[in-house]
C-alpha cells in the first residue's frame, strides 16, 4: 500500500480488552441514567427474590385454611390483624403468602412460556424469512391457522388432556404464544434481508452465517424486547385469570354452590382482588420498564451519549 | 496510468426481472428489461461514467456486473475470468478484489456495528490477521479516507452523510481491490461534498492504482472524474465514448439532449446556451417501445426508428453508438452546443 502511514498512538490506545468489572460498570452507569429503566430492574430483582425466598418472606402456607380468620380485612382497618397483613379471604388463606407465592408461578410462567415462544417463533421466523418462497409460505399458512385457534379454549383442553402442571401451563403458553414471535421475526427477517448493510455484507464475501447472526440477528433484538416484554405480563394475566377460574369452577363443583360474582365479591372482599391485581400490575409495569430500557441500551442509536 | 489493457469486459449483459403473480399459480405476465444487451471494456485505472435518468437500470448494471444480481444472460470478464460462471463460493473468493460502494451510506452500514467493526468486516471475513492487526489496519484506512482514527468506536449514527460515504469507502477498500463499482456514491450528498467525496475517489485512484464504474446522474460530476462515459436509456447503452467526446461531439440525440441540459459556468456561453428539451416521460420498461427505445421521445425519429434496433456499434474511432441517424454525417444531427 502506497502512502499510508504507521497508526497512531492515539488509536491503539484505544483498543482495551474489556473486563467484566468495567462492563458492569457500565451497566451501571446506563441503568442510573434511566431512571424508569431502573425502577424496572429494581422491581423486577424484587419480584426475583420474592419468588425464591418465597417460603421465608411468607408468613403462612399460601394453601393453609383458618376459618375463624376468614374475611379478614388488611391490618391497617378496623378488625384487621397484622397475622394477616393484607387480610384472608372467604376460607381463611392469608392474601399476602398467596401473593407471594403467586409470584413464584407468574414469574416462572412468564419467563419460561416466553423463552419457549420466543425460541420456536424466532426458529419458524427466521426459517420462513431467509429461505423465502415454498418454504416461508408453508410455515406461515401453519402459523396462521394456529394463530386462528381459540387460546383459552385450546388451553383448556390441552390442559385437561395432559392436567393441570406448572410445567404443562408453561409449555401450553409458549406453544400456543409462538405464531406472534414467528410472524414479526419473518416481516424483520425479510426487511433487514433487503437492506443495504446485509447488500454490502454479501458484497465483501460474508457467509450466510455470518449475514444471519452479524446483521439479521442484533437487528432482531429490538422488537423481539418489546415484543417479549409484551408477552410477559400477558401471560400473567392468562395465567392469573385461569387459575381463578380453574379455582371457581372446583368450587362449584365441590360445594355445588352458585359462584359468587365478581361484583359481590368487590363490595364485600374488596381486598381479595385489589392486592392480588396490583401485584400483577407492578410486576407488568416492571416488566416493561426492564424491556424498553434493554431495547434502548442495545441499541446504539436510543443509547445516548457514551458514558 | 491507464496501459488501454481492459480489466472488466461485459458483453451484452441482460438482467430482466420477471413479473408473476396470481394466486395459488404463479403465472408469466413479462418481464422488466432492466439492462438489455449491454457491453463495455474498462481499462486498467481507468474510470467509466455511467450516467442516465433514474429507473434505465444503471444500478442494476453494477449489481449485475459484481453478480449482486444474477445476470439474465451475458458474460462479465474480470481479469478474463468470467464471472457469470462462477459459483457461490468461487465468488466469494473473489469478492475481495471486486468492490462496491453503495449509494445511500446510511441504509449500507449496519446500525448496531462501531466503525471499527464495519471496516473491519471484510478483513474478518477473509481472516486477514489478529482482532489487534485488523485494528491497525482499519485506523490505517481511516486515515486513508480522511476520518479521524479516534471515531473507531463510534457508530455509524454519529456521522454525517460524507462522513458515512468515507466509512463506506474505506470498507470497499479494506481488501485492496482492484476493481470497484461506484453506484451514486455521491447522490445523497450536499454538493459541497459531493466535491470532496469524488475528489477522494480520484486520489485514491491515483494512489491505490483502482479501476472504477462510476454510476451517477450529475453529469459535471461524471465528467471530473471519467476517463470514459456510457450513456444508458431504458436498460440500453446509447453512447459510450471518451470524456472529451461525449461532451463536445456527442452523436446520439439522447446524450445531445443531455449535455444541453448541463449549466455552463461561463455567463456568456450559458446565455447561448440551446436545451433540447425532451417531450414525454421514459416509458415504462415494462413496455419499451419497438424499434429503438428512444423514438418516443427522440426529435429526429423518422420511420426506421420505429421498427427497427439500431444497432451498437463503432461510428467514429472510439465512439460507440446506437442510432440509425449516426451513420449519416454528423451534421445531419442537431449540433451539439459549444461546450
Amino acid at each position: 500500500m502506497a502512502g499510508t502511514t504507521t497508526p497512531p498512538a492515539v488509536g491503539m490506545e484505544e483498543y482495551v480488552e474489556p473486563t467484566w468489572g468495567s462492563k458492569l460498570a457500565y451497566v451501571w452507569r446506563l441503568l442510573w441514567r434511566d431512571k424508569g429503566g431502573l425502577l424496572g430492574m429494581i422491581l423486577f430483582l424484587l419480584m426475583v427474590i420474592t419468588a425464591v425466598f418465597a417460603p421465608i418472606i411468607a408468613p403462612h402456607d399460601p394453601l393453609e385454611q383458618n376459618l375463624r380468620d376468614s374475611k379478614l380485612p388488611p391490618a391497617w382497618y378496623e378488625g384487621g390483624n397484622w397475622d394477616y397483613p393484607l387480610g384472608t379471604d372467604r376460607l381463611g388463606k392469608d392474601i399476602f403468602s398467596r401473593i407471594v407465592y403467586g409470584t413464584r408461578v407468574s414469574l416462572t410462567v412468564a419467563v419460561f412460556g416466553v423463552l419457549i415462544a420466543g425460541g420456536l417463533g424466532l426458529l419458524a421466523g427466521l426459517v420462513a424469512g431467509f429461505m423465502g418462497g415454498k418454504v416461508d409460505g408453508a410455515i406461515m399458512a401453519g402459523v396462521n391457522l394456529w394463530l386462528a385457534i381459540p387460546y383459552l379454549v385450546f388451553v383448556v383442553v390441552i390442559a385437561s388432556i395432559l392436567g393441570r402442571s406448572l410445567f404443562n401451563v408453561i409449555l401450553i403458553f409458549g406453544i400456543t404464544d409462538s405464531p406472534i414471535f414467528a410472524r414479526v421475526t419473518r416481516g424483520e427477517v425479510l426487511r433487514i434481508r433487503q437492506s443495504g448493510y446485509v447488500e454490502s455484507a454479501i458484497s465483501v464475501g460474508a457467509s450466510t452465517s455470518r449475514i444471519m447472526f452479524d446483521h439479521i440477528l442484533p437487528n432482531l433484538i429490538g422488537p423481539l424486547i418489546t415484543l417479549a416484554t409484551f408477552e410477559m405480563s400477558a401471560m400473567i394475566f392468562y395465567e392469573a385469570g385461569l387459575s381463578s377460574w380453574a379455582e371457581r369452577a372446583a368450587h362449584w363443583c365441590q360445594l355445588g354452590q352458585h359462584g359468587r360474582s365478581l361484583p359481590s365479591i368487590l363490595a364485600k372482599l374488596p381486598w381479595m382482588v385489589i392486592y392480588p391485581g396490583l401485584a400483577i400490575a407492578i410486576a407488568s409495569l416492571a416488566m416493561n420498564l426492564l424491556g424498553d430500557w434493554l431495547r434502548d441500551v442495545l441499541d446504539p442509536r436510543l443509547r445516548r451519549s457514551r458514558a | 496510468m491507464s496501459n488501454e489493457q481492459p480489466i472488466v469486459r461485459v458483453e451484452n449483459l441482460k438482467k430482466y426481472f420477471p413479473i408473476s403473480g396470481g394466486f395459488l399459480f404463479n403465472r408469466h405476465h413479462g418481464a422488466v428489461k432492466a439492462v438489455d444487451d449491454v457491453s463495455f471494456t474498462i481499462n486498467r485505472g481507468e474510470t467509466l461514467g455511467l450516467v442516465g435518468e433514474s429507473g434505465c437500470g444503471k444500478s442494476t448494471t453494477g449489481r449485475a456486473v459484481l453478480q449482486l444480481h444474477k445476470p439474465t444472460a451475458g458474460h462479465v470478464y474480470f481479469k478474463d475470468i468470467d464471472l457469470t460462471t462462477l459459483n457461490t463460493a468461487q465468488l466469494r473468493e473473489l469478492r475481495p478484489q471486486v468492490q462496491m460502494i453503495f449509494q445511500d451510506s446510511v441504509a449500507s452500514l449496519n446500525p448496531r456495528h462501531s466503525v471499527n467493526k464495519i471496516i473491519g468486516e471484510p478483513l474478518r471475513i477473509n481472516n486477514a490477521g489478529s482482532e489487534r492487526e485488523v485494528h491497525s489496519r482499519v485506523i490505517e484506512l481511516m486515515e486513508l479516507v480522511g476520518l479521524n482514527p479516534r471515531w473507531s468506536k463510534r457508530f455509524p449514527h454519529e456521522f454525517s452523510g460524507g462522513q458515512r460515504q468515507r466509512i463506506n469507502i474505506a470498507r470497499a477498500l479494506a481488501l485492496n481491490p482492484s476493481f470497484v463499482v461506484c453506484d451514486e456514491p455521491i447522490s445523497a450528498l450536499d454538493v459541497s461534498i459531493q466535491a470532496q467525496v469524488v475528489n477522494l475517489l480520484k486520489e485514491l485512484q491515483e494512489q491505490l492504482g483502482l479501476t472504477y464504474l462510476f454510476i451517477a446522474h450529475d453529469l459535471s460530476m461524471v465528467r471530473h472524474i471519467s476517463h470514459k462515459v456510457a450513456v444508458m436509456y431504458l436498460g440500453k447503452v446509447m453512447e459510450l465514448t471518451d470524456r472529451t467526446t461525449l461532451f463536445e461531439r456527442p452523436l446520439h440525440p439522447y446524450s445531445q439532449s443531455l449535455i444541453s441540459a448541463v449549466p455552463l459556468p461561463n455567463p456568456k456561453l450559458e446565455r447561448k446556451r440551446r436545451r433540447i428539451i425532451l417531450q414525454g416521460e421514459v416509458p415504462s420498461p415494462l413496455k419499451a417501445p419497438s424499434g429503438c427505445v428512444f423514438h418516443t421521445r427522440c426529435p429526429l425519429a423518422y420511420d426506421r426508428c420505429r421498427t427497427e434496433v439500431p444497432e451498437y456499434r463503432e461510428v467514429r474511432p472510439g465512439q460507440f453508438v446506437a442510432c440509425h441517424l449516426a451513420d449519416r454525417d454528423g451534421s445531419s444531427i442537431i449540433p451539439a452546443q459549444i461546450a
